[in-house]
C-alpha cells in the first residue's frame, strides 16, 4: 500500500466511511419518506396508491438495504459515544467493531423474512 | 546542557521586568474570528451523540412496528396510519422521531459538506440548499402529524 493514500486505514478509518455513507443514505430516503407520509394529507388514495409501492419486491430489496444501513449506523453510533465516553473505549475499539458486525449479522439474518418474505411469495409464487 | 537555563537567566525577569503573558491556548482574543467564539461545535457534537442513543430506540422501534411487527409493510395504509395517529403517544414518538432524525441528519451532513466542499461559494450554497430541505421538511412533517385528518374524505 503506498504511502499517503488512506487514512491511516484498517477498521477505523473503514468503519467511519460506512457509518458517513449510511447516515447520508438514511437522511436522503427520510427527506422522501416525509414527503410521501405527507400524502395522508392529500387522500387516502393518493396516499394508499404511493405506499403501494413499498409492497413491491424491488423496493422490498432496497428496504432490506435501508434496515441495513440503519443497523450498522445506529450500532456503530453506539461504538462511536462508547470510544468518546468510556475510559476504555479506545483500547476495544477493534472488539467494539467486531460485536457491532457480528450483531448486525444477526439481526439481518433476522429481519430477512419479515422484510424480504412478501417478495420472495410474489416473484416464486405460492 | 545548561544551555536552557543559561538562556532563562540572562533574560533576568523581575517584578520591573516581567516575563511576557503568554495567552492559554484557544483562549478568546478580540482577534479570533466571529466563527469561533462559541463553542457551536461542541454543543454539535454532543448534541449528535445524545440524539444518536435516543435515535437508537425510536428508529428501530419504528422500523420493527413497520416492516416487522403485524405483517411488515404489507398491512401499510391510510387506515394503519389513521390507527396510529389516533394515540397521542405513536404522534408524539413521531414527532420527537422527526425532529431529532432530521436535525441529526442535516448536522452530519454540514460536516460532511464542510470536509469535502473546498470553495467557499459551493460550501455556502450547498448548506443554504441543506437548510432549505431540512427546514422545509421538518415544518411539512410537524405540519402533517398536526392536521391529520382520519376523515378526510
Ligand atoms: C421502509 C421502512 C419504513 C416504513 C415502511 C415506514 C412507515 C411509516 C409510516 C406508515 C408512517 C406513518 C405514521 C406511523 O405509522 O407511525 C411513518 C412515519 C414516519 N417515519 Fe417511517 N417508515 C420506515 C422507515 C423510517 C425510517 C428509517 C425513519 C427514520 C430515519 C422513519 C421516520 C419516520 C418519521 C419521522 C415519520 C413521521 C412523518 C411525519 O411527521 O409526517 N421511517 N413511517
Ligand atoms: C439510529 C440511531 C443513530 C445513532 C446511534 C447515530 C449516531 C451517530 C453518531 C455518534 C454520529 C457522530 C459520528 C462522529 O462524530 O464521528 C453520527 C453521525 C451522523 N449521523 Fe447518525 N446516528 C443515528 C441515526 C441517524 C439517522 C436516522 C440519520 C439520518 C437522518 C443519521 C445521519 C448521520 C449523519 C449524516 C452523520 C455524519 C457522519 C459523518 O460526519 O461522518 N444518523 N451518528
Amino acid at each position: 500500500m503506498p504511502a499517503g493514500t488512506l487514512y491511516r486505514g484498517r477498521e477505523g478509518m473503514w468503519s467511519w466511511v460506512a457509518h458517513r455513507v449510511t447516515g447520508v443514505l438514511i437522511f436522503f430516503f427520510l427527506f422522501v419518506h416525509v414527503l410521501d407520509t405527507a400524502l395522508v394529507r392529500v387522500s387516502p388514495e393518493a396516499y394508499d396508491d404511493t405506499i403501494a409501492v413499498y409492497k413491491t419486491p424491488v423496493v422490498a430489496v432496497m428496504e432490506y438495504g435501508l434496515v441495513a444501513a440503519v443497523l450498522f449506523h445506529a450500532l456503530n453510533g453506539l461504538r462511536v459515544v462508547a470510544v468518546d465516553f468510556w475510559s476504555q473505549g479506545t483500547r476495544y475499539q477493534k472488539q467494539m467493531l467486531w460485536t457491532v458486525v457480528g450483531l448486525w449479522l444477526v439481526l439481518m439474518a433476522g429481519a430477512a423474512y419479515p422484510v424480504l418474505g412478501h417478495a420472495v411469495r410474489e416473484v416464486f409464487g405460492s | 546542557m545548561s544551555a536552557v537555563s543559561s538562556v532563562s537567566a540572562s533574560e533576568g525577569t523581575s517584578p520591573d521586568n516581567p516575563a511576557p503573558l503568554i495567552e492559554p491556548p484557544r483562549a478568546r482574543t478580540a482577534r479570533t474570528p466571529k466563527a469561533t467564539r462559541t463553542n457551536f461545535e461542541l454543543y454539535g457534537w454532543v448534541f449528535m451523540r445524545l440524539s444518536g442513543i435516543v435515535l437508537v430506540v425510536l428508529v428501530l422501534g419504528h422500523l420493527l412496528i413497520q416492516l416487522v411487527l403485524d405483517g411488515g409493510v404489507s398491512k401499510v395504509s391510510f387506515a394503519f396510519v389513521a390507527g396510529r395517529w389516533a394515540s397521542p403517544f405513536w404522534m408524539a414518538w413521531d414527532l420527537i422521531m422527526l425532529w431529532l432524525a432530521m436535525l441529526h441528519g442535516a448536522n452530519g451532513l454540514r460536516t460532511i459538506i464542510n470536509d469535502y466542499a473546498q470553495r467557499d461559494g459551493t460550501r455556502f450554497w450547498l448548506k443554504m440548499l441543506l437548510y432549505t430541505a431540512t427546514v422545509f421538511t421538518v415544518l411539512l412533517g410537524t405540519l402533517v402529524i398536526f392536521t391529520f385528518d382520519p376523515n378526510i374524505r
